[in-house]
């Protein structure tokens, strides 16, 4: 498997060398920011339906303000922050997306995950372990390919699932 | 003994060499500063006559002497070497450096202090080591106790001059000084800190550095003085 | 708040540098003095000038990534905080900051002012740990040391090692940073153990280095933004001394560590 790294090598190579050329009018931070935005007010601490959904049309809309209207300057033969920034970022669109994906799958609340579609009258998260006792294990199709969930079961034997009460 | 060298040519090493040669100097100061005291005395030089001869003919003195002008000479020197290799560690310097805020101006300027003392070392030495090892002195004579060299006598005339008393006593400040930063630097060199010493080393540390050097200047002050009269 | 900005600016490190002067509007009071960079990096990026490369990491005071002098002084006009903890309401409306790397021959400027502390991490490597097996864990509490000494350790622990203290030190020393390793392992039990060899290892690693000497100013101290205290440095003095009388170790002849 010699030959793997040299791949991996090649595929980021030639990201770079479209990062770097693209010369755009949007700096990183400035997507950045505005992906921050989008997750923070629709994938953050509280989630519904309609805003994860447009959440996913926003991301796609930063993505596509990434790949063709950033700038960043200088070469990939110096020490260059902006385009170790700009590499995270393109990364961070690509998680953010999938985090989108993973929860409008979800339809529960569970953990970190809160749906306001389903809690209880208390406004706790509720939970639905018939159908989502499951991890979600998402896999890479290839760029611009659909990510594959794996369902990674959970089966509790000696442990009953039950629901947490804060009283 | 090649580990003792490869130590002593460490950073910590050189470090201690300049704390054993500081603190001996300090020593020597004590010793210096005592004798000399008895120039105040009103007695036309005779203590002191006695006491120059005592020093220039005991074997246990020219012994503590010879160590005396070594330790001038290794803490001289190894300054030097020491200050070459710290210029060496930062060949760019900031454009903007406020030293001040973080050291006091005599810590970071001992060789310069330390200069001026050598540099009034070579006139003292000169003046009076020189005259009472190599020179012709006058002899007097105290009550058939036999001939003494009158170093007394040179003394007196040499601050009966203004500019030499000026001399001395920009040295003496500038011993201060050197000393107010060396006293508790030896001390810290050697790791000899403590919580509940350390409070005690540096006042006596200060103390010693104001008290000894104003004794020493106010001998060729006091001279002059009472020349006038 | 207005500020005039006086940076040094070097293309890589085998380029003459020289200061840059730009002027900045609009900054809140409360930006930290990275934000405050950041902007003016969005402002020269925007006109197709290079930004200005500065290292930062957690910018919340404890990676000791970020060395800035600012106006004359490490991590700027304040006590005990790093460079990203900085805000500039510490700075007057109008003023003119000056902005270099660290100097030192140890530190060489890579851009801007980014240098290379690799010469810290060799450091660490040459002796600032402690050789454990891995595998059982015994009883914490089979390991008595007293709060005093544990609490002195962590004090020296805390060092973040920025290099500030090398970068105000006149001398460009590096020895509060290996005291602090030293110190803050040496009184542990764990430590104990290989006290000798490590002050031995790590002093001559720091003279490789090309690191100046100590002569005991103390800026290192003041300036530390974790004020790590003079005391470790005199802990180093000690243990190096009685090392070097009498450890096993003698040069050319054999490793330091035997393990």
């Amino acid at each position: 498997m010699t030959w793997y790294p040299l791949i991996i090598r090649s595929f980021s190579k030639r990201s770079i060398q479209k990062i770097l050329s693209i010369n755009g009018s949007s700096t990183v931070d400035e997507i950045h920011k505005e992906l921050g935005k989008i997750m923070w007010d629709y994938c953050g601490m509280s989630r519904t339906a309609q805003g994860l959904s447009d959440a996913r049309e926003k991301i796609q809309a930063v993505k596509q303000q990434f790949w063709n209207d950033v700038k960043v300057l200088g070469t990939n033969d110096e020490l260059n922050m902006s385009l170790e920034k700009a590499g995270r970022v393109a990364d961070f669109i690509e998680l953010g997306a999938l985090m989108i994906e993973d929860a409008l799958h979800r339809n529960e609340s569970c953990g970190g995950h809160f749906r306001e579609e389903y809690q209880t009258e208390e406004g706790e998260a509720l939970r639905d372990d018939e159908h989502f006792a499951y991890v979600g294990a998402w896999e890479y199709q290839g760029e611009g390919n659909q990510e594959v969930q794996n369902k990674e079961q959970l089966q509790f034997e000696n442990v009953k699932l039950s629901q947490r009460s804060y009283k | 003994m090649s580990w003792l060298t490869e130590a002593l040519k460490s950073s910590l090493g050189r470090k201690l060499v300049m704390s054993f040669t500081g603190l001996f100097l300090i020593l020597f100061l004590v010793g210096h500063m005592l004798g000399n005291t008895l120039l105040f005395f009103d007695d036309g030089g005779q203590a002191f006559n006695e006491y120059a001869r005592f020093m220039t003919s005991t074997p246990i003195i020219q012994a503590l002497s010879l160590v005396t002008y070594a330790s001038i000479i290794i803490h001289a020197v190894y300054s030097i070497v020491i200050t070459r290799i710290n210029r060496r560690a930062r060949p760019i310097q900031y454009a903007l450096n406020k030293a001040s805020a973080s050291s006091p101006w005599y810590s970071r300027n001992m060789g310069i202090l330390g200069t001026i003392v050598l540099i009034f070392l070579v006139v003292h030495f000169r003046s009076f080591w020189y005259e009472m090892r190599f020179g012709q002195l006058p002899v007097v004579n105290y009550d058939g106790s036999g001939e003494f060299k009158d170093l007394y006598s040179i003394v007196a005339e040499s601050f009966k001059q203004w500019w030499y008393v000026l001399l001395y006593v920009v040295a003496m400040i500038g011993l201060a000084f050197h000393l107010s930063h060396g006293f508790k630097s030896a001390f810290q060199t050697l790791g000899l800190t403590h919580k509940k010493y350390t409070p005690l080393i540096e006042g006596v540390g200060l103390w010693f550095s104001i008290v000894v050097p104003t004794i020493f200047a106010l001998i060729p002050v006091v001279m002059f003085i009472k020349s006038l009269g | 708040m207005d500020f005039t900005l006086k940076i040094w600016r070097q293309k890589d490190a085998q380029s003459q540098g020289q200061f840059k002067t730009y002027q900045l509007t609009g900054i809140g009071a409360d930006n930290s003095f990275m934000e405050m960079l950041d902007e003016l990096n969005e402002h020269l990026i925007k006109n197709n000038e290079d930004p200005v490369h500065f290292d930062h990491d957690c910018r919340e005071g404890i990676c000791g990534t970020c060395s800035l002098y600012i106006n004359g002084r490490p991590h700027g006009p304040q006590k005990a905080i790093t460079t990203c903890q900085l805000h500039m309401r510490s700075f007057k409306d109008k003023d003119t900051i000056t902005i270099e790397p660290w100097r030192a021959q140890t530190f060489p400027v890579i851009r801007d002012l980014v240098v290379d502390r690799s010469a810290f991490d060799r450091i660490i490597q040459s002796g600032g740990y402690i050789s454990v097996n891995t595998g059982g864990v015994p009883d914490a509490n089979e390991t008595p040391i007293t709060t005093s000494k544990a609490n002195n350790a962590m004090d020296a622990a805390s060092c973040i090692g920025c290099g500030a203290c090398v970068a105000v030190c006149k001398n460009a020393s590096a020895m509060l940073f290996v005291a602090a390793k030293i110190s803050h392992l040496a009184q542990l039990p764990q430590g104990k153990v290989e006290a000798e060899s490590r002050a031995e290892s790590m002093v001559a690693q720091m003279d490789k280095e090309g690191f100046g000497l100590c002569t005991n100013t103390g800026a290192c101290s003041v300036e530390c933004p974790k004020e790590i205290s003079l005391t470790h440095i005199a802990r180093l003095n000690r243990q190096y001394y009685k090392a070097k009388q009498a450890s096993d170790y003698i040069p050319d002849k054999e490793e330091i560590h035997e393990g």
